[in-house]
């Protein structure tokens, strides 16, 4: 098993990095795509229950039936799979920005207005800080996901972990398959430990002292 | 200043919350919307700065039709105080009081200085600037908000039950600052209470308000004298109907004199002042008999006794009346703040007299009693 690790070294850091790689972008676009539409929903209440049904609906697609959809439309490669894991990473980050925007405090952004905030002023000044501690652990969640779906990500030539995996299932060896796997769970938890640091440096300072007049 | 002809707000779903609403509001002036539970006290408020769009119906600021004004632009012109307080928990109290000024691009030292200023008129240490609102008890919040209404230096000013869930001390300490600040600031303030005491004692007129109707609007003295129909009497309160007598006595009529001593006098002095007067508190003046604060028997005792000048044990923090007010105003203070005596000074700050509870005792015989008495004598 070590011998795995030892022999590889090199080419592991090197798919290592094509699997962040992937679920990087993936996650970047996915954000990109859901926060601005999460923002949208919250503001515009009759629509939001179709847009999380359809979200919510592509989300029990099966990953593998997924990527295989892309393959006669966008072919083989780094693309599709991006384009598959970005769908996936939707929906926990749609759905944590509308209960983000729907959790600040209504007589709070009441009195925005009053001060005369318009409606950009309240979203920067107001709505997007109370609700950022909310929206980034739905970008903390969706890229513990895509981290680990990108594995499959490799079944279309995408590259990254999952050809260890992969590999080890047309080979019969156990070692790769397992040392894959250790990979890839370890970089999960090694991001999710990262961006639940930025999640807690976003919760803003007013909301973490409660009472207490020592500052 | 503010002219409100008919305006009316029909929501959808088709409940009228006001309906036709006219009145007249002038420079200055201190009013008080009281009514019921859902009478249209906030709706007819927020219509004031456009929160709530009108139905139908004209509201005029200063000859200028307010629907031509842009809301953002309106609402940055008029000071707003929201119920249930509204700080923003992200930001600091300097931020929050300078929310306005930042909106409108005010120099920061500009923003700066007006948060100092305001944080101190309000009694609260510069420091507090720093803090964040979940610092700051529910009164001293409920003081920030109010101070944020006034920091873009707004003419009008808009408070939705300001004071609600304060426990009485406070609410009467932060009554007695927001009517001082509109006096010293010449403020226009509309207020919405569900309170009678509050209304009667800080509005210069009530506007009664009941299903979205207005029923009547007057001052408060005129209001208690004729109220125009039974829902009003009874919205009054039958105890205020009665108190109506020394509710037209000023604190000038049943005063009387304040045994005082200045400054600069020894503690022996003011003892043998206290002994050969009979009274346990002396009040403390300087040369022109501008009252600076008391002394009693408790000051004079324990740690006093090494002391030997009067300015050295002196209280400062003291509670009086101005000269002209109503004596049912100090007769609220001395109970609620559990005083034995008040005094009361004029417009230059000068002591003129003394409430003491024994007055009062006095009057509320009189106006009980009196009647009687006279009725005795009469037949
Ligand atoms: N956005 C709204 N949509 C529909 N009806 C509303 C809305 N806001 C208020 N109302 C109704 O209009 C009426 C007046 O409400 P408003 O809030 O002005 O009363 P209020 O006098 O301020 O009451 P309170 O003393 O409880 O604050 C109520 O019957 C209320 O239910
Ligand atoms: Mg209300």
């Amino acid at each position: 098993m070590m011998s795995f690790f030892t022999e590889n070294t090199a080419e592991i850091l090197l798919k290592t990095w094509e699997h962040l790689y992937i679920s990087f972008i993936a996650i970047l676009i996915g954000t990109l795509l859901a926060v601005p539409l999460g923002i949208l929903l919250s503001k515009t209440k009759k629509i939001t229950k179709i847009v999380l049904t359809i979200t919510s609906m592509l989300q029990t697609v099966p990953s593998l039936a997924l990527l295989a959809i892309m393959i006669p439309f966008l072919g083989v490669g780094k693309t599709p799979a991006i384009i598959a894991l970005c769908i996936y990473s939707l929906l926990p980050i749609l759905n944590n920005t509308f209960t983000g925007m729907q959790s600040v405090n209504e007589n709070v952004k009441a009195a925005g207005r009053a001060m005369g905030m318009t409606p950009a002023q309240s979203l920067r000044m107001v709505e997007l800080p109370l609700a950022m501690p909310i929206i980034m652990s739905g970008i903390r969640l969706s890229a513990v996901y895509v981290i680990s779906w990108a594995t499959l990500a490799s079944y279309i030539g995408a590259g990254g972990l999952g050809d260890y995996i992969f590999n080890g299932l047309n080979l019969f060896k156990i070692d790769l398959i397992v040392g894959g796997a250790i990979v890839v769970t370890l970089l999960a938890l090694v991001v999710d430990f990262l961006l639940s640091r930025v999640e807690r440096s976003m919760i803003p300072k007013g909301l973490r002292i409660q009472g207490g007049r020592s500052s | 200043m503010l002219h409100i002809e008919k305006l009316k707000k029909v929501y959808r779903g088709g409940k009228i919350a006001v309906d036709d609403l006219t009145l007249d509001i002038q420079k200055g002036e201190f009013i008080a919307f009281i009514g019921t539970s859902g009478s249209g006290k906030t709706t007819a408020l927020r219509m004031l700065n456009r929160m709530v769009e009108p139905t139908s119906g004209t509201v005029t600021i200063n000859g200028k039709d307010m629907m031509k004004i842009n809301p953002v632009t309106l609402r940055r012109s008029i000071g707003y105080v929201i119920q249930q307080i509204g700080l923003m928990p992200h930001m600091t109290i300097r931020d929050n009081i300078t929310l306005v000024p930042r909106l409108l691009q005010w120099q920061k030292e500009k923003s700066e200085a007006t948060a100092r200023h305001l944080i101190s008129l309000v009694n609260l240490p510069e420091s507090y600037l720093d803090y964040y609102p979940s610092q700051l008890s529910g009164g001293q919040q409920q003081r920030i908000g109010v101070i944020r209404a006034l920091a873009a230096e707004q003419d009008i000013i808009l408070m939705d039950e300001p004071f609600g869930a304060l426990d009485p001390i406070t609410r009467d300490t932060l009554q007695d600052l927001i009517k001082e600040l509109q006096r010293n600031l010449n403020k226009t303030i509309i207020f919405v209470t569900h309170d009678m005491d509050e209304a009667i004692k800080l509005a210069d007129k009530i506007a009664i308000m009941h299903e979205g109707k207005l029923i009547q609007f007057d001052t408060p003295d005129n209001i208690l004298a004729n109220p125009i129909n039974n829902f009003v009497k009874e919205f009054i309160g039958s105890h205020r109907l009665i108190q109506q007598k020394p509710n037209f006595k000023t604190v000038d009529e049943v005063m009387i004199k304040a045994i005082s001593i200045t400054i600069e006098r020894s503690l022996d002095e003011a003892i043998r002042l206290m002994v050969k007067s009979r009274v346990d508190t002396l009040f403390v003046t300087d040369g022109d008999n501008r009252l600076l604060g008391y002394l009693n028997v408790e000051s004079l005792t324990g740690d006093a006794r090494s002391k030997k000048s009067v300015s050295e044990v002196y209280i400062k923090d003291i509670v009086y009346m101005k000269t002209g007010s109503k004596l049912q105003d100090s007769v609220r203070r001395i109970l609620k703040r559990n005083l034995n005596n008040i005094p009361v000074v004029d417009n230059q700050n000068r002591l003129i007299g003394l409430i003491t509870r024994a007055n009062i005792v006095d009057i509320v015989y009189e106006t009980i009693w009196g009647d009687e008495e006279q009725e005795l004598k009469d037949s």
